[in-house]
């Protein structure tokens, strides 16, 4: 590929991501347009943010390439991802906005008035948001090594210096107008050349790439169903479960001005991943057909970008390639920024004392850190690496979230150990698993824990905290009617008269 | 799906080892810690003497509330450790509020007991020792094994030679030594509640300046108001009737009685409000700039905390001088604060004039920044107070940091 596509898209990504993040609030009002700002954010745009912030390498690039080596296993994938957000919007969304906490672990002390269980929840946040660092910086490191040919290390490199100097220097004043922007350029540019690739298979004029008459995109040779019912049920437990604790979610919800609105925001953002997810499948599919040694040669997480130039030869192809690989570093940017925010807030609150300084700092070890482990790490399947850190969360922190939030009878004792059984067996199975023989039995169970660990850490939340009852915090009442019951009517604009 | 969690094998490990040093680096750490808060602790007298002080410390703590049951309850912990008598108990006027005792002395007797015990010590405001016979000691509920217990010791809580309750001590071996120190105990957890009373009057100091603040929202500004309003009426009576609105929802706004606090945006509704009303005054003269971002709109705020330095900064750009004024406003997110900062480019105030004013050493025209500054540094640390730049002539720029988490306020 012409390493002009890569240094292109990256530099003009970034450059765009600084212009928004600078430019995008300094833009003089006068009083008149003062409801205007005043205004919140509607709840698309909202949308959009939370969409463009969390739609990351494992989705723009992941869910091709697992298409790619296990056929239609992947579209779990997909599907958990989405799901994901009804979990939020059933149960989550409004109250969480309700009760006033920006982070997981300000939610744990307000819940559970107890700061152990917050320095318990920071760690595991920390912990979550460092591993889903990885598979981003993974991604950053393939898609530079695929189109300029440069080492591996200056795309995950590059990522981590664009995002610390975004966030250091203040250029994410406007967070959610770039994360929209973010979410509409990874829809164009993998819906475009999309777009382009069903024409060319529908016999377009240059004829390269039609469709070889008879093909089976789904051949019964390589049998697409592996993975097992126990398989497949414990990844959609992961998925669903996991949205819920992601740290990085969480914060773009306060951007809406109440819990109502919290819930419209969540049913957008169902229907802009459902329309997303839809590019990826097409890419994986018709990948398989075309890209066939890519899977073999160990990188089939590149379909997405190889495939276009494939297709669709000369500069047209060129110009598809560049949207397509600008599309990714919007993934890895805006995801890692995201995270590297969150972290960098929670970080910095718990151990550097909170002032702007310190998060400064926080940002740059909440960066470095995954750096570090993606640099001695290789990862050839982006959407199972953060399948794994779904899996931690759903086990760790989604207890802590949907218990605190229905059950008043969570205590601090029970939150702690409840997620301390939850990380502790998720990861050492995971660790176990990864070590077995591929043939061996027990293989499957422990590589996808989530299905029996998710249990088991609600089961020990509910134990410990009915055994500790007497530690229930004094104004978990109070703090449960804040949780569910709507905000003031007249809280809402125009309804003041 | 096997492939995955095989190519993925090499990051699991990567987790482990990351997972192992972080706990081994915590059992380090307390480890270290332990063992040397046991190196540093010195002779049996260094030792005595920071227990001493460790246990008023921890129970002065407990009484920052004043007498509280829950506070008392913790503080007489502490204080029985630090006399070495079998119950220690609390009282208020009316009521017991603590008991802690060990052995005979464990089960909390009767109330009215007790009061009855400290009524001749609240009564005379002088300190007790009461014989604990047996008629005392059934009324009292003391099971039959307590005969151990020989005397009661009472001594009053004075605050501001009022006496508001007392503390009662059941000793084994009453001694002169004993009563001394319980007077001492008793003496000191007056001053801690003399302490607990200056800050509840300081909280009321900054209650009613804030009711000030309210009514004072400046009869000078209704009166600019109205004024600016008449000038309307004939000429375009549809704006006269909006700003007549506006004005009814700005003083229901000043005037509303639930709460401490608010939203960013429900305050930069009330500054629209207020700005409406007051270019409606200056007309083209005042100009207004706006950057605020929307993640920090939701942010709690003391009620009332912004509109009174818009207020400052419109009075300084505009009215002492000739000409047109900017005034900026912008908020910012920061991470775990939000940041709001007000400048105008008006005729600016001496530092050393400024901080006077702050100190609360002048009174006067500036009431709503010095009380907005205290409520600040009440609410939020005296880390969180208003930063002003400002010179003569230069200006003023205000600068408020709030956290954005604040679990017990309710806006």
């Amino acid at each position: 590929m012409n390493p002009a596509i890569g240094y292109t898209a990256l530099i003009s990504v970034s450059a765009i991501t600084a212009l928004i993040g600078f430019y995008g609030l300094r833009i003089s009002r006068t009083t008149s347009d003062f409801y205007v700002a005043s205004r919140t954010v509607p709840p698309w745009w909202n949308a959009s943010a939370i969409g463009g912030e969390y739609l990351s390498a494992a989705s723009f690039l992941g869910i091709a390439g697992l298409i790619m080596i296990s056929g239609i296993d992947a579209l779990w994938f997909p599907i958990g991802y989405t799901a994901g957000y009804l979990m939020l919007l059933f149960f989550v969304a409004a109250p969480l906005r309700r009760s006033g906490a920006y982070t997981i672990p300000d939610f744990a002390e307000a819940r559970l008035e107890s700061t152990a269980a917050r320095h318990v929840t920071s760690v595991l946040v920390v912990v979550v948001g460092w591993f889903y660092i990885v598979p981003q910086l993974h991604g950053a490191a393939l898609t530079i090594r695929t189109t300029t040919g440069l080492p591996a290390w200056v795309g995950a490199g590059a990522v981590v210096v664009i995002v610390c100097l975004t966030v250091i220097t203040g250029g994410m004043r406007s967070i959610t107008f770039v994360q929209a922007f973010q979410f509409w350029l990874k829809l164009t540019a993998l819906a475009v050349p999309a777009v382009f690739i069903l024409l060319q298979l529908h016999g377009g004029p240059t004829g390269s790439g039609a469709v070889p008459a008879g093909t089976d995109f789904f051949p019964a040779a390589a049998p697409a169903g592996a993975a097992g019912t126990y398989g497949t049920l414990s990844l959609m437990v992961a998925l669903l479960f996991g949205t819920l604790g992601l740290p990085h979610v969480l914060v773009r919800f306060y951007t809406n001005p109440d819990g109502a609105a919290a819930r419209r925001t969540t049913l957008i953002v169902l229907g802009l991943l459902s329309l997303f997810y839809l590019f990826p499948t097409i890419y994986g599919v018709v990948g398989r057909v075309f890209l066939p040694g890519l899977a073999a040669h160990g990188a089939p997480d590149a379909t997405v970008l190889l495939l276009p130039g494939r297709l669709i030869g000369g500069l047209g192809g060129e110009i598809l390639s560049t949207l397509v690989v600008a599309g990714a570093f919007a993934a890895f940017l805006s995801t890692t920024s995201g995270l590297v925010v969150s972290l960098a807030g929670v970080i910095s609150q718990d151990l550097l004392g909170g002032s702007v300084r310190g998060f400064r700092i926080a940002a740059v070890a909440a960066a470095v850190v995954p750096l570090g482990v993606a640099l001695g790490t290789d990862s050839l399947a982006l959407a199972g690496s953060v399948g794994l850190v779904f899996a931690f969360t759903a086990s760790t922190v989604c207890p802590l979230l949907l218990l605190g939030i229905w059950w008043r009878g969570l205590t601090d004792a029970g939150a702690v150990a409840g997620m301390l059984a939850g990380g502790v067996l998720c990861g050492a199975s995971m660790l176990v698993g990864a070590q077995l023989a591929p043939d061996s039995p027990w293989r499957g169970i422990l590589t996808q824990p989530a299905a029996w660990t998710v249990p088991v850490a609600f089961a020990t939340m509910v134990a410990v905290s009915l055994a500790t009852a007497g530690r229930q915090s004094p104004g978990v009442a109070r703090f449960m009617s804040k949780l569910h019951v709507p905000e003031r009517p007249h809280a809402a604009p125009g309804r003041a008269r | 799906m096997p492939p995955a969690a095989l190519s993925d094998s090499t990051l699991v490990l990567t987790i482990t080892i990351a997972v192992v040093v972080a706990a081994v680096a915590v059992v380090a750490a307390a480890g270290l810690r332990l063992s040397r808060s046991h190196r540093e602790l010195g002779t049996d007298a260094e030792r005595a003497t920071f227990r001493t002080l460790h246990s008023a410390a921890a129970a002065g703590a407990q009484l920052r509330n004043g007498l509280e049951p829950a506070g008392a309850l913790k503080a007489s912990r502490q204080l029985r450790a630090l006399l070495n008598c079998a119950a220690f108990a609390m009282t208020d006027g009316t009521r017991l509020l603590a008991w802690d005792g060990s052995g005979a002395a464990s089960k909390e007797p009767d109330p009215e007991a007790v009061m009855g015990l400290a009524a001749r010590a609240l009564g005379n405001g002088r300190t007790q020792v009461a014989v604990l016979d047996s008629a005392l000691r059934v009324s009292l509920g003391l099971p039959e094994e307590g005969s151990g217990l020989k005397a009661a010791v009472i001594c009053p809580l004075n605050v501001d030679s009022r006496v508001v309750g007392t503390v009662i001590i059941l000793s084994t071996q009453p001694s002169a030594g004993l009563v001394r120190a319980t007077n001492e105990v008793a003496g000191w957890v007056s001053a801690q509640l003399e302490l607990a009373e200056l800050s509840a009057s300081r909280t009321l100091l900054v209650e009613s300046e804030v009711r000030a603040l309210r009514a004072q929202i400046s009869p000078h500004f209704i009166y600019n108001s109205l004024n600016a309003i008449a000038s309307f009426i004939n000429t375009d009576p549809q704006r006269a009737r909006d700003l007549v609105v506006e004005f009814a929802d700005f003083t229901r706004y000043s005037f509303r009685r639930h709460g401490d606090f608010t939203t960013l945006a429900e305050e930069l509704r009330c500054i629209d409000r207020y700005l409406l009303l007051e270019s409606a005054r200056f007309g083209d003269r005042l100009q207004i700039s706006l950057q605020i971002a929307p993640e920090v709109l939701s942010t709690v705020i003391p009620f009332l905390s912004l509109q009174p330095l818009v207020e400052n900064a419109v009075r300084h750009g505009l009215e002492a001088r000739e000409g047109p004024g900017l005034v900026q406003l912008s908020a910012r997110d920061l991470g775990a604060y939000t940041q709001v900062t007000i400048e105008d480019d008006g005729v600016g105030m001496d530092p050393e004039e400024l901080r006077n004013i702050l100190a609360g050493q002048r009174d006067g025209t500036h009431v709503g920044l010095r009380n907005v500054d205290a409520r600040l540094r009440q609410v939020y640390g005296d880390d969180h107070g208003l930063a002003i730049d400002t010179g003569v002539g230069q200006g003023m720029l205000i600068t408020m940091t709030v956290p954005k988490n604040q679990p017990g306020h309710d806006a």
